[in-house]
């Protein structure tokens, strides 16, 4: 879906979902996601569909992620740090990469 | 704490401001919501290497400046510091990696910008779809380029700056569909005269164009009944298959701050937005409170940086007219931009999704309104509308559209959700210690 220009190297690892990947310092949490292949991040609380970052600047909350054990953190507003642990809530939903 | 001046947003506007202001020898706090300075436009600029920069132009460039000034001024910058309160007098709620804290000062300074303005579309909400903005958002910090078929789709010169920027940085750009009918371009011309000094913006605008055309992208204008399939996007009379789909309709100023503080708000009516009422210097009924750049009304970043430094000249007592006089200059085109791109989907579709927390299509609203909801406010009562984590962001345009589309009255009679503080989302942690510092204040 995304791949990343030489200049933002990805130096750092943090964990999807158990899994770890590549980020880069200046990354937020959705963009490090993204670069991991990441599509849909949650699924919508009320009709169960899957959803995404929209704007990736704080203002939609479609990215709501648990980040180190926090619930419904906005993916889009909190910097990776080395050993990140982010967990996606799909459970129920329609599933998708 | 208490400071002179406390800026809300360290874009071109809050940058600008924090380094006139303590120029007059202002004590500055300037909070910002992120890790970096550079707002939405400079975004990432501190890191971006030749390679990058290339990519984003000259006009991302032109904040390298702005930004050195901005480090090396003596101000109080926080970071990932996101302001979710402001009352009168002065006094701001904001938190910092998990721990709230508040700051009072002499006068506050928002700076807050502008957000894609949303564009509830019929499958919108799905994943493969975003606003063009967020594209750039992740290229400029993360050196992110969509891999697979791109498409555009909307209205405005960032619609078409990002097609540019994307298809430098490699990716493959299959098509931009414009919503703009060559209507809007005949009904621009009566602010032609007053809008000379946009001039540059415009050959800007026909340049890009014609660097996309010359690349292969298919150009369509006038498009219509726009939806993303998943895989492909459907409008009148055509598709196309592509795998990232981004749609923009324009920016809109970001109002949760101003509308918390109980500032009065103005209806743009042909940019179909809200904007706090400020005079032409940023000035807002309430005496403590400014306003500067695009939080005030959309006029793009050499305008935000101007009245930034106005703003600050004002909270230092200085007298501002020279850069008053610039601004206006820079506004002179804004009549004809405005007109130019107007947002074209602002009436959602009975089945596109308008309020993405809770579910509601525009059908839903429609149906609250026909069930007695006069209003937003009422809408969140009918079908609580605006009441999910986004406290009506993405559907507070929308609604207030349907409103007063089925009522048959202007949106400025029917209004806007009302925005309660916080207006960020607290963990239970920043709260329980927000309450210990309050109740300590209280007990002093
Ligand atoms: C996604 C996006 C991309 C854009 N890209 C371009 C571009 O490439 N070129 C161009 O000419 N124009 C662009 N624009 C238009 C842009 O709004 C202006 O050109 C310019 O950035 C406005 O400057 P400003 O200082 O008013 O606000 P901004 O640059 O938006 O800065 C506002 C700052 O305040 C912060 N903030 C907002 N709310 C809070 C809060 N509650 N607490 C703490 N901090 C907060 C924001 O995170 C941001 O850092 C873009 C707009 C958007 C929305
Ligand atoms: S992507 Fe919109 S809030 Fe995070």
């Amino acid at each position: 879906m995304f791949r990343r220009l030489p200049e933002r190297e990805a130096t750092i690892t943090v964990e999807i979902d158990g899994k770890p990947v590549p980020a880069a310092p200046g990354d937020s949490v959705a963009a490090a996601m993204f670069a991991a292949g990441v599509a849909a991040f949650r699924h919508a609380p009320v009709d169960g569909g899957p959803r995404g970052p929209w704007c990736a600047m704080g203002v939609c909350f479609e990215c709501l992620v648990e980040i180190d054990g926090e619930p419904n953190r906005q993916a889009c507003m909190t910097p990776v740090r080395e050993g990140l642990r982010v967990r996606r809530r799909l459970e129920g939903a329609r599933q998708e990469p | 704490m208490s400071v002179d001046l406390a800026i809300v947003g360290a874009g071109p506007a809050g940058m600008a401001a924090a380094v006139e202001a303590a120029e007059h020898g202002l004590s500055v706090v300037v909070l910002d919501d992120q890790p970096e300075p550079g707002g939405q436009i400079y975004r990432g600029i501190e890191r971006a290497g030749p390679g990058l920069s290339a990519i984003l132009g000259d006009e991302y460039e032109a904040g390298r400046a702005l930004v050195e000034d901005f480090r090396s001024a003596r101000i109080d910058y926080r970071p990932n510091s996101a302001v979710w309160r402001l009352d009168a007098g002065a006094r701001i709620a904001c938190s910092r990696d998990g721990a709230a804290s508040t700051v009072v000062a002499g006068r506050v300074l928002i700076a807050t910008g502008a957000m894609e303005r949303p564009v509830p579309i019929p499958g919108a909400e799905r994943p493969g779809v975003m606003g063009a903005g967020a594209a750039q958002v992740l290229l400029k910090a993360s050196g992110l380029v969509p891999t697979g078929r791109v498409v555009l789709a909307g209205s405005g010169p960032l619609l078409l700056l990002v097609g540019c920027q994307l298809l430098d940085a490699g990716a493959e750009v299959a098509a931009v569909l414009e919503t703009t009918v060559g209507g809007d371009y005949l009904d621009a011309a009566p602010s032609l005269p007053r809008a000379l000094s946009g001039w540059r913006d415009l050959a800007r605008g026909v340049a890009m164009k014609r660097r996309l055309r010359r690349a292969g992208v298919e150009f369509r204008s006038g498009v219509s009944g726009l939806a993303a399939t998943g895989d492909a996007v459907r409008f009148d009379g055509g598709e196309i298959a592509c795998d990232l789909l981004l749609l923009h309709e324009g920016v809109a100023p970001q109002t949760h701050l101003s509308r918390q503080a109980g500032l009065r708000h103005r209806w743009h009516a042909e940019q179909r937005h809200w904007a706090p009422a400020v005079d032409s210097l940023g000035r807002t009924e309430e005496e403590t409170v400014l306003v500067a750049g695009d939080a005030g009304g959309i006029a793009g970043a050499r305008a935000a940086a101007l009245s930034g430094r106005i703003a600050a000249r004002l909270a230092a007592g200085a007298d501002p007219a020279r850069l008053a006089a610039a601004l206006d200059r820079e506004r002179a085109m804004r009549p004809l931009l405005d007109r130019l791109f107007r947002p074209h989907t602002v009436l959602p579709a009975d089945e596109a999704l308008v309020c993405r927390c809770e579910s509601l299509t525009g059908g839903d609203i429609r149906q609250a309104v026909r069930d007695g909801a006069m209003g937003p406010n009422q809408l969140k009562a009918f079908a609580r509308a605006g009441m999910g984590p986004c406290q009506g962001r993405m559907c507070g345009l929308a609604a207030a559209e349907i409103v007063a589309d089925e009522r048959g009255l202007p949106v400025e009679e029917v209004g806007s959700f009302r925005i309660r503080p916080p207006i960020k989302p607290l963990t239970l942690g920043e709260l329980a210690a927000m309450e210990g510092e309050t109740a300590e204040a209280e007990a002093l």
